[in-house]
């Protein structure tokens, strides 16, 4: 096999996190790479930059012998380069034929020429393989067509590299095959693929080589055929947990927040847990596990299909999350940007917003009262800003999620729920932010812990718990917890005890025996450079 | 605001001092640009027309703009929240014809008949309200269609004649005066300061501009986002029949037509005074600045000899020109 693509020294940094740190990656023409990483280790900005949606701070890229700059997606398409987002760009109110010749439309002095199209479009889905009618509106297609044509894209340039993010957390396990199929097609015609996933078995079932990603590094590259689970496994986590988390052990309470048998319509299976007063009860899993939505059900966000909620004792079934509110429920939303901040307010006034009746008396604001909780609330956590008047829009991501901390605070919540209440903000902060963890069940305050970084939910938790395909598969207490044990749990795989040296031909052994779609949890990417936004 | 953020202060020494100042001066230095305007208008007219700095202008420039700044105080309170209410011109015409004809055919005395009128536009708030939050239609399309439908009632309930034969006493509201000011200003100020009160130190206010920031922090904050939104539009309707009742006092007649170039008007008052039509940025005060700015175009105009068809060429330019300037100060923030 010859070499076609290079990327060496790759750096680029976000606001707070160092994204890539330093990637070498080669692959070789006709390649199946396989991507393989945590959430945020950086498999997705490693392949943006590649594909030119994100500009790297420094490294080159080498395709096909020639230095290459790709500064835009035109310009990485017109290099050769293709990338197929999970969320797919595809114009669903065009036609399949139009939506081939996307942003390339064959004309004659602005006239369209629908015969050009036509045929460009047919030309692309022969060479695929693939029968879809040219006429059909996008729309009516299933995800998996919808991801044929994304691809039927690509080839009608001269495509060198394909790039597919997490392909398959959407498809059916025949669907999986026909992909698999399609994707060892355009390899034997000296295509390079790029496939970013979870999934250990399909990395196994499809692809030639692996590399794995760990905080902006490429750790290792094995061929398949060498690698084994167990090693690779290790290598994703590989970390040791940092001392930046000291966990103090708290004096756990009566329960306060009782959760039996919960259905979140097409998101759950029925789950139960206890969270007690003073106890960090962590949840670990990959995206998509069903986590967020659990949460967001707990508190009247999501419509609750069955299953008993209980706090401090009472039942609690908020139809919104107001009524979880009034109860001393709150809850830290995954997106600070999208659902915890309001950037054009200031900090005072973010602060109050939990608890604005506790701050007014008959609808009238008690100014001096709202202003000196928000001082006490901005000096407790520290928040780094010359004046409480000042836009939390124009504060640290750090910085805002702790005015968000505030106004949980300032309402006096009994229980608070923490979903990725680190994401995308900077070492100092995060540790400021654990350290409140650890005050908040110190005072009595029942928490619940959603992340996804490892080392965090097991650094401070009481008890982990894990969570696939929505429901808890796993529970670890806070003595003899490994983070090898919640991967294992995570993503499906046998445990070592279970299942000594299993291979990569075990494994494909497996995905072919077993109907069920094991593993298929293991879906989304959690990517640095969504979380700045 | 920039010019006082960016000076250099010292601190300890004048601490209490500068607040004072801030306190007394902030919110006029957060108008400074539509404020300046102002200034320099009048200074112009006041230049250019020996007529403009006479009291009978002046006082007939308060009582024609205060109907416009009534308007303006609704449609930053419904701005605000990131809403929009395009049916208040109409509601003008209907809560007008309303209470003239509740008094005129019906009988009821006089306050009565204007409470009506009040209440009509209330009511039309609710409706708006009702659709935009329960129904979940966007603001735009729910008001475009009760402005039409307002503006088709009010022409339905009079035949599109207007309604005249009203009693003297209805001329109060819009002619009379108290110790020599004119009603229809001292009712400007009133809305004008409770509609302050109500964005600045109410809860309801408070919730106005946490929807208008972001709508979903709002609800997982615990807000009724949907009582909140319904209340604004209420009070924009209610606000709406009042300037109805006024104007139709000022002409004693229920004009099925009246309030033709209200809609635009008021929403860009709000606008020139600094109110973002994303929602989450607006103060009363500066509506009633842009409601003046308005106002000086339309004197200037007539005082000038400029044709009233430049009018409405001006107030574009002015409206587009306002709004440029807010998105170059909210990038120039943003830079910091």
């Amino acid at each position: 096999m010859t070499e076609l693509l290079t990327m060496r020294g790759m750096e680029l940094a976000f606001p707070g996190t160092q994204a890539l740190a330093g990637v070498d990656l080669t692959v070789a023409r006709g390649e199946i790479r396989a991507l393989l990483g945590e959430n945020g280790a950086g498999k997705s900005t490693l392949m943006k930059v590649l594909a030119g949606a994100e500009r790297p701070d420094a490294g080159e890229v080498v395709l096909d012998g020639q230095p290459v700059q790709l500064r835009t997606p035109r310009e990485a398409k017109a290099a050769g380069v293709h990338m197929v987002f999970q969320e797919m760009s595809l114009a669903d109110n065009l036609s399949v034929a139009e939506n081939i010749s996307l942003g390339s439309y064959p004309h004659k002095f602005g006239v369209m020429r629908w015969s050009a199209v036509r045929e460009t479009a047919a030309k692309a889905l022969a060479a695929l393989n693939i029968s879809i009618p040219l006429g059909v509106r996008v729309r009516e297609l299933s995800i998996a067509q919808q991801q044929m044509i994304e691809i039927a894209k690509a080839v009608v340039g001269d495509l060198k590299v394909l790039i597919l993010d997490e392909p398959t957390s959407a498809l059916t396990e025949t669907e999986t095959l026909e992909l698999f199929a399609l994707m060892r097609r355009l390899a034997d015609r000296g295509v390079a693929i790029m496939y970013i996933s979870h999934n250990l078995e399909e990395i196994f079932a499809i692809c030639d080589s692996v590399t794995v990603m760990r905080d902006g590094h490429s750790i290792a590259t094995h061929s398949v055929a060498e690698a084994t689970v167990d090693q690779l496994i290790g290598e994703m986590v590989g970390r040791e947990l940092g001392e930046m988390m000291p966990k103090a052990i708290a004096e756990y309470g009566e329960p306060m927040l009782e959760v039996r048998d919960l259905v979140v319509d097409g998101k759950t299976e029925p789950v139960s847990f206890t969270v007690r007063r003073g106890e960090v009860v962590g949840f670990a899993g990959l995206l998509g596990a069903g986590r967020s939505s659990l949460m967001r059900c707990l508190v009247g966000d999501l419509p609750r299909a069955s299953g008993e909620v209980r706090l401090n004792g009472v039942p609690l079934e908020p139809a919104r999350p107001r009524d979880a509110v009034k109860r001393g429920l709150g809850y830290l939303s995954d997106d600070r940007r999208a659902s915890g901040i309001v950037a054009k307010l200031s900090i005072r006034e973010n602060v109050g917003l939990g608890c604005l009746s506790l701050n007014a008396r008959y609808g009238v604001m008690r100014k001096l009262q709202e202003r000196r909780l928000a001082e006490q609330t901005v000096s407790r956590l520290r928040v780094a800003s010359s004046s409480i008047e000042k836009k939390v829009g124009e504060l640290s991501g750090g910085n805002q999620q702790k005015v968000v901390l505030g106004k949980w605070l300032a309402a006096g919540v009994d229980a608070l729920i923490l979903d990725e209440p680190t994401r995308g903000i900077d070492v100092g902060a995060k540790t400021e932010v654990y350290e409140l963890i650890n005050e908040l069940a110190a005072e009595g305050k029942a928490i619940v812990l959603v992340s996804s970084y490892l080392p965090e939910v097991l650094g401070m938790s009481d008890r982990v718990l894990v969570m696939r395909e929505g429901r808890i598969v796993g529970e670890h207490s806070r003595e003899g917890i490994t983070s090898e044990a919640v991967m294992y749990d995570a993503t499906g795989q046998k445990r070592p005890d279970e299942l000594r040296e299993t291979t990569a031909a075990d494994v494909v052994a497996d995905l072919a025996t077993s109907s069920a779609a094991a593993g298929r949890a293991a879906t989304g990417i959690n990517h640095p450079a969504k979380e700045q936004k | 605001m920039t010019t006082l953020e960016t000076t250099p202060r010292s601190e300890a020494a004048d601490g209490a001092r500068s607040q004072v100042l801030r306190r007394l001066l902030g919110p006029l230095v957060n108008q400074l640009a539509p404020f300046t305007i102002v200034i320099i208008m009048c200074v112009g007219l006041w230049i250019l027309s020996p007529y403009f700095l006479t009291a009978s202008n002046i006082k007939g420039n308060l009582v024609q703009m205060s109907s416009l700044a009534i308007l303006a105080v609704g449609a930053t309170v419904v701005i605000v929240a990131a809403g929009i209410d395009l049916s208040v011109s109409t509601i003008v015409a209907l809560a007008g014809v309303i209470s003239a004809k509740a008094i005129v055919d019906y009988g009821l005395p006089v306050p009565l008949g204007m409470l009506a009128g009040v209440i009509v536009g209330g009511a039309v708030g609710l409706l708006n309200g009702l659709l935009v939050s329960k129904l979940g239609l966007p603001a735009f399309i729910s008001t475009l269609g009760t402005l039409s439908v307002c503006g088709g009632l009010a022409l339905l309930v009079t035949n599109g004649q207007a309604v005249y034969g009203l009693p003297k006493n209805f001329g109060w509201l819009g002619t009379g005066s108290v110790a020599g000011i004119p009603i229809p200003v001292i009712v400007m100020v009133l809305v004008a300061v409770g509609g302050h009160f109500l964005l600045a130190h109410t809860t309801l206010g408070r919730a106005a501009y946490a929807i208008g920031g972001n709508p979903t922090t709002a609800r997982l904050s615990g807000i009724n986002v949907g009582l909140v939104l319904v209340l604004l539009y209420v009070i924009s309707g209610l606000l709406a029949g009042l300037a109805g009742i006024v104007e139709a006092s000022r002409v004693i007649s229920g004009q099925p037509a009246a309030g033709a170039n209200y809609n635009l008007n008021a929403i860009a008052a709000a606008v020139i005074g600094g109110a973002s039509l994303f929602g989450g940025e607006g103060k009363i005060l500066g509506a009633i600045i842009g409601a003046t700015i308005l106002q000086l175009i339309s004197n200037g105009s007539n005082l000038l000899n400029i044709s009233t068809f430049w009018q409405s060429v001006i107030v574009g330019v002015v409206v587009i020109l306002a709004v440029l300037y807010d998105q170059f100060r909210q990038r120039q923030a943003r830079k910091v």
